[in-house]
């Protein structure tokens, strides 16, 4: 299991747009390096990151190999009601990971 | 004896205006790469893309091209009616044009994205926005990177 950092307000106000940080360590290996051998090293990066928000996606990004490692991504979302947040990175060789957090609105 | 060097300085001398005469004149001509400008075009769907209404913020001098933080705000009142379906942003001279392709909606409440990017050398960027009624919005920096990304690890 990859680390995960994800900031968010544990609660908000109906209607406050909240700003949501994430980051995830990852190598994101381009496909483009070469080794000390002189091989390239082959394409791991993490291809898709999607947020839901009581099972609606609310956020999804596409990453090429261009984004740095351990990518970091910055969003917004509305408060609308409290529920369950749900963060899921998917990648290259079958890599795949969600985590969730409980959002407070009052 | 004075007049191969005299003849060898004017060489030289000559060699340096043409020099910079072809420096003077690549420099209009360093039009965006057809990489770009495909990978822009294809997100759109051929629609040539409308300046203003977008900010593309990243540091116009980066000393590490490995991480460079990147935000893309859209002006955007993000309701049912009007709002940002999707932003993308593409890179000159990377190997690939892409960056990243993200997709919000009036849930987002702004359209605002920010993330790190690499940078194989000193290029332009183009990030693109898909508005709701179909309208497609564009901003654009150049950056100059003094240590690049990707190839040398």
């Amino acid at each position: 299991m990859a680390r995960v950092l994800i900031n968010l307000p544990r609660t908000a106000r109906r209607g406050e747009v909240i700003e949501i940080r994430t980051l995830i360590q990852h190598v994101m290996e381009t496909g483009y390096r070469p080794r000390a051998d002189g091989s390239v090293a082959s394409r791991d990066i993490i291809t898709r990151f999607a947020c839901l928000y009581d099972n609606e996606e609310v956020f999804a990004a596409e990453l090429a190999p261009a984004i740095a490692a351990n990518p970091f991504l910055s969003f917004s979302l509305v408060a609308a009601e409290s529920g369950i947040l749900a963060f899921t990175w998917t990648g290259d060789n079958g890599f795949e990971q969600t985590e969730t957090r409980s959002l407070t609105v009052t | 004896m004075s007049s191969p060097s005299l003849s060898r300085s004017g060489i030289e001398r000559r060699a340096l205006g043409a020099g910079l005469l072809a420096v003077v004149l690549a420099r209009p001509a360093r039009a965006e790469r057809p990489g770009l400008r495909e990978a822009v075009l294809g997100f759109t769907g051929g629609a040539e893309p409308a300046e203003g209404g977008v900010t593309l913020d990243i540091p116009p001098l980066v000393e590490n091209g490995n991480t460079v933080p990147v935000t893309i705000a859209v002006e955007s009142p993000m309701t049912e009616e009007e709002h940002v379906r999707r932003i993308a942003l593409f890179n000159e001279r990377n190997p690939q044009p892409h960056v990243v392709t993200a997709r919000l909606g009036p849930r987002a409440g702004r359209a605002r994205l920010s993330t790190r990017m690499r940078l194989a050398t000193s290029q332009r960027l183009v990030a693109v926005a898909e508005m709701s009624d179909g309208s497609f919005r564009a901003a654009s920096a150049d950056v100059i990177v003094t240590l690049a990304a990707c190839v040398e690890g």
